[in-house]
Formats: structure tokens, sequence, C-alpha cells
């Protein structure tokens, strides 16, 4: 077919208004098929919307989507047996089993009882729900809960699945095993448009990451690519004495081609490499007589991508934002 | 559309009896009411023209309950908004109207269960019909459609609200005084005046005239065609609103 070619989902200039609030302000969006595009951004940034347009369940004010060859709004009608689901509220019935509701999610999909049934059997064995199949949804865990949620949005194999921060709300552990359920299905070649707010979470799963804010994709590229934008790994020093912060520079300057930074007792060198990195600045700091709280490595954070594209952290913005909403009601 | 209708329907069958609350609203709390209607207020309320204040209060009673019996749907609804399953049901490829259309014909079930509940308590306590079988069958039908007209009002508050615990306030609110200023549990004529003209021209009123001369005989007079009539202008006029209700909860 001639989608297989072209891409899974393509969005240009989409924009969407809520009253006098620009949700979307022209977003573009671009994954090719078999891949993991990650949308990244703080709340309120517009990727709840972006999800919701390219799955029809908004109309958008302008610009033109694509989803697996259909136009989402020319064509929502025959695009919504080709596409999947899974929002962040978990949106399965909690007073119907495990087993029940994938089988009236197969249903609404148009198949037959038995064959609805025989999904829903086989999707309870992949996400390993088996035993909870019988018992209603308020019994399960928050994790058996999105695995489930997940389960319904893959009841009719669609090509492309759409999901609204997976793992918001997840233990660390629920969260590792829902990763390695996405993980196998772009193995099997799903398409997956997938928002968050953890960068830990797009580099992992993502092919690409589009970082939004305002209704606008500010940044786009490999998980790599913005992370060069960002910068390295962080290692953190604390001071016992803000006073030793001179003998503390000069004892960990070699330790990158960077310059290093002090503030108070807080001391900052970029690393290349986590390993080791703690030993070595430990090492050098007491061979120095500099008495240290707390040494740390830190890897580069989604408020890091902020503060580097758009000079301050997401908080910031939304402060802003609020600033900005309560002149325009004054 | 008819499958996916079906499916949402027994969808909302399936999870009622899970619902401790919704379950006891259909089963026990009828009975007592009834119970409570018949021996407390039963012995001071005059009903000329009845045999008993049993046999006055059954019709009145079930209309009431069948008033109530689209709680569901509101409660229903306004669950399925909050918790992101009309979401859900949106992205797939199903018909739009089905998700309302389903509710509301659950609701049917549940309403011909109440009834059946009503009924029985009202033998044991003293009921009886007086009537044809045709005439007891056309009271069930009318019945039913006055509560499928109701269904659809419960629908609107489902989707006006922002939570279920809302569309229990607001349903009570709107639905408790329009059952209870009405023929259903005392004749109008002791009402005083500016009450007693809200009762006469309330559909709840007519609705409860029509069945005690359907299933107690007596004079028939214009309530069956009237409450027929009421209930086609309910639903001609909440089921559009419901489905606009129903289109605007996405901001699309």
């Amino acid at each position: 077919m001639a989608f297989s070619e072209e891409l899974a989902i393509s969005a240009q200039g989409l924009v969407k208004s809520f009253g006098d609030v620009r949700a979307l302000d022209g977003v573009d969006l671009a994954a090719a098929p078999g891949t993991v595009l990650g949308v990244l951004g703080p709340n309120g940034a517009g990727k709840t919307t972006s999800v919701r347009v390219l799955t029809t369940l908004l109309t958008p004010d302008g610009g033109e989507a694509r989803v697996a060859g259909l136009d989402v709004v020319k064509d929502a009608a025959k695009l919504r047996s080709r596409i999947g689901l899974a929002g962040q509220y978990a949106a399965v019935d909690e007073n119907l089993t495990g087993i029940e509701n994938l089988t009236m999610v197969g249903r609404l999909y148009g198949n037959k009882r038995a064959v609805a049934k025989r999904r829903a059997v086989e999707l309870l064995e992949r996400f390993s729900l088996t035993e909870a199949g019988g018992r209603p949804a308020k019994t399960y865990s928050g994790g058996m809960r999105r695995r489930l949620d997940l389960a319904a949005a893959l009841v009719a194999s669609p090509p492309v699945l759409f999901l609204d921060e997976p793992t918001t709300g997840l233990d660390p552990r629920s969260r590792i095993d829902l990763w390695e359920a996405i993980e196998e299905l772009v193995g099997d070649g799903t398409t997956v448009l997938l928002t968050t707010q953890y960068l830990e979470e797009a580099d992992r799963l993502a092919d690409r990451i589009a970082v939004v804010d305002h209704g606008h994709v500010i940044a786009e590229g490999t998980a790599d690519e913005l992370k060069s934008r960002v910068g390295g790994m962080r290692l953190e020093v604390t001071l016992t004495h803000c006073a030793a912060s001179f003998a503390a520079i000069s004892a960990l300057e070699s330790m990158s081609e960077e310059p290093v930074h002090a503030d108070g007792e807080l001391v900052v060198v970029q690393v290349a490499e986590r390993s080791g990195a703690i030993m070595e600045a430990a090492r050098r700091l007491s061979q120095a007589g500099v008495g240290a709280d707390d040494i740390a490595v830190r890897r580069p954070t989604l408020d890091d991508v902020f503060l580097s594209l758009t000079g301050h952290a997401p908080a910031d913005e939304e402060a802003a934002v609020e600033a900005e909403l309560e002149l325009v009601v004054a | 559309m008819i499958s996916d209708t079906l499916t949402l329907a027994e969808r909302a069958l399936v999870r009622l009896p899970r619902n401790p609350d919704m379950l006891l609203a259909f089963t026990v709390q009828p009975i007592m009411f009834v119970l409570l209607f018949a021996f407390v207020f039963g012995g001071a309320i005059e009903t000329p023209g009845y045999g008993d204040y049993i046999d006055f209060l059954i019709p009145g009673m079930i209309v009431q309950q069948i008033a109530f019996g689209g709680f569901a749907t509101a409660l229903g609804l306004a669950e399925d908004m909050t918790k992101g399953l009309i979401d859900r049901f949106r992205s797939l490829p199903t018909a739009r109207a089905s998700v309302l259309a389903g509710r509301t014909l659950a609701d049917v079930a549940t309403n011909l269960l109440s009834m059946v509940i009503l009924l029985v308590t009202g033998f044991v306590i003293g009921f009886r019909f007086d009537a044809n079988v045709p005439e007891i069958l056309a009271g069930v039908a009318l019945l039913l459609l006055f509560g499928y007209a109701f269904s659809w009002i419960f629908a609107v508050i489902g989707m006006s609200v922002s939570s279920p615990e809302a569309a229990n306030g607001v349903g009570f609110i709107l639905i408790f005084p329009i059952t209870f200023i009405s023929s259903a549990f005392v004749p109008v004529e002791s009402m005083p005046a500016g009450l007693r003209q809200v009762a006469d021209v309330n559909p709840v009123s007519t609705m409860v005239d029509a069945l005690r001369s359907l299933w107690l005989g007596g004079e028939m007079g214009n309530s069956l065609w009237l409450s027929v009539v009421w209930c086609m202008v309910l639903i001609a006029l909440f089921a559009p609103l419901a489905v606009r209700k129903y289109r605007l909860s996405a901001g699309a």
C-alpha cells in the first residue's frame, strides 16, 4: 500500500483554540512507519491536544494531519479502525472484569462475540493479566490498569498507536514493564506516538523526539541530538564550606574541557562519562583537603532541555503564562 | 449501530449488580418506600374513589420509581466522562449515538426489573388489579415509554455536570419535586391552591392518572393519550439535546 512508504504520522501547522487559549499554535510532527515519536513537554504544552486531534477526537481549527495514510478530518470514520489510543487516565470500566473490558472493545470494533473473546484472552495472556482477567478492574493495581488500557488499545492490532503519558503516576517497576511491552510492539512494526513529561522515557523508547511548548514544536531530533544541545552530565559537589570553592575548582578543573562553575557551596563540572566521575572527584577533593557533603552525577532532565531551549525552566514558563493571563484579564 | 448499542447496553447491565449503591437503589429502596408510604402515611391519607390507599399508592409509586430509573444513565455518563471512557468509545469505529442509545436501552431493562419488584411487593401487602390483561400490558408499555423519556432527561443531566456526585445532587433536586408535586402519593384535591395547579399540569400526574384508570378501572379521560404525547415531547426535546451535549463534550 502507498502509505507504507510515506510517513505513518504527519501533521503540518495544526492549530486548535479553546476560547482565547491557543492550545496548538502550528504543530508539525512526523513519524516514519515502525518508529516511536516521543512528544515531550510540560503540562499544558499541547501534547494531549495534539493526540486528540490525531486520534479524531478533536477537529483542528487549521492545519492538516494524516495518520496511516488517512486524513484525520475527512477520513475520520475509516481512520478509527486503524489506530489505538491509550490515555493518561487508564480508560477501562472499573466495574467490568479484564476480559469483559477487552471483549466489549472488540465488539465495538465490529467483531463477533467469540472472536472478540478469543482476542481478549490472547491479550490478557500477553500482558500477564490472565489470572486477574476474571476480576473487576477496580481491584487492579495502577500498573495492571495501564496494561489493561494498553491491551484495549491493541484489540484491533492497529498499525499506529497513540500513548498519552502512559506511565505518569506509575511506580518504577510498572513503568519498566510497560516500556518493555511498548518496545515489543514496536519490534513487531507498530508505529507509536508517545507523549511524556520524562526525558528518560523518551530517551529509552523514542527514535525521534519533538519538544513542545506553548503549542509549538520548539525542537526536534534524536535523543542524542537533543542532549548535545543540553550539554552532557553534570557532576555536582556540595562543599562543606563555601570558602573552599576556589580550592575545589582548581582540584576539579582538569576533569572537564568545560569551565567549572561555582555558586556558594555548589560546584558544577560538566563530565562526559558517568562511570568513575564520583570516585575521581572524591579522590581529588580529599587530596586537596577540601571537605564535601555531597557528590552526585546528574543526567540532563526535561528541565535542562527547557532551560537550554527556552532559557527558563518549565515552571517559570507556567508562571509567566499565568502572569500574562492575569494581565489579559485585568 | 444496533450491535454497538446492544454491546453498550449489555455493558451497562453487567456492571450494575457490581455497584452496590445502584443495586440497592433498584431493589431495596423501592420496597422500603412502598412499606413506608403504605403503613406510615397510608392511614392519614384519604383517597376517595379508590378501594384503599395501597391500591392508590402502587401505580403512583411505580411511576415515581420509573421516573428515577434513568439515574443509572446520568451517573454512568458522568462517570464515563470523568474517567476517559467516552474518549475511548469515540476513538473506536463505533456509531456515535450508540453510547447514549445503549445507556437508555439498559434503563428500559432496569425499569422493568423495578416494576416487577414493586408489583410483587404490592401484591404481598394487598394490591390487586381491576383490569384485563391488555389493560395491564398497556400500563406496562406506557410506563416503559415514560421511563425512556426520563432517561433522556437524565442523559442531559449526566453530561452537564462535572462528576457523578454532582449528577446525583442535580438529579435528585430536579426530579424529586416533580414526582412529589403530583397525584402520585396523595389526591391532588388535598393540596393548597397554587401547588394544586402545578400538580394538575405535571406530566407525572397525567401519567399516574392514566395508569390508575388502566389498572384499577375508573374514568380515563384524556390522561392516556396526553401521557403518550408528553413522553413524545420529552423525547423530542431531550434526545437531540443529549446528542448535542455528547458531540460538544469533546470540545470538537
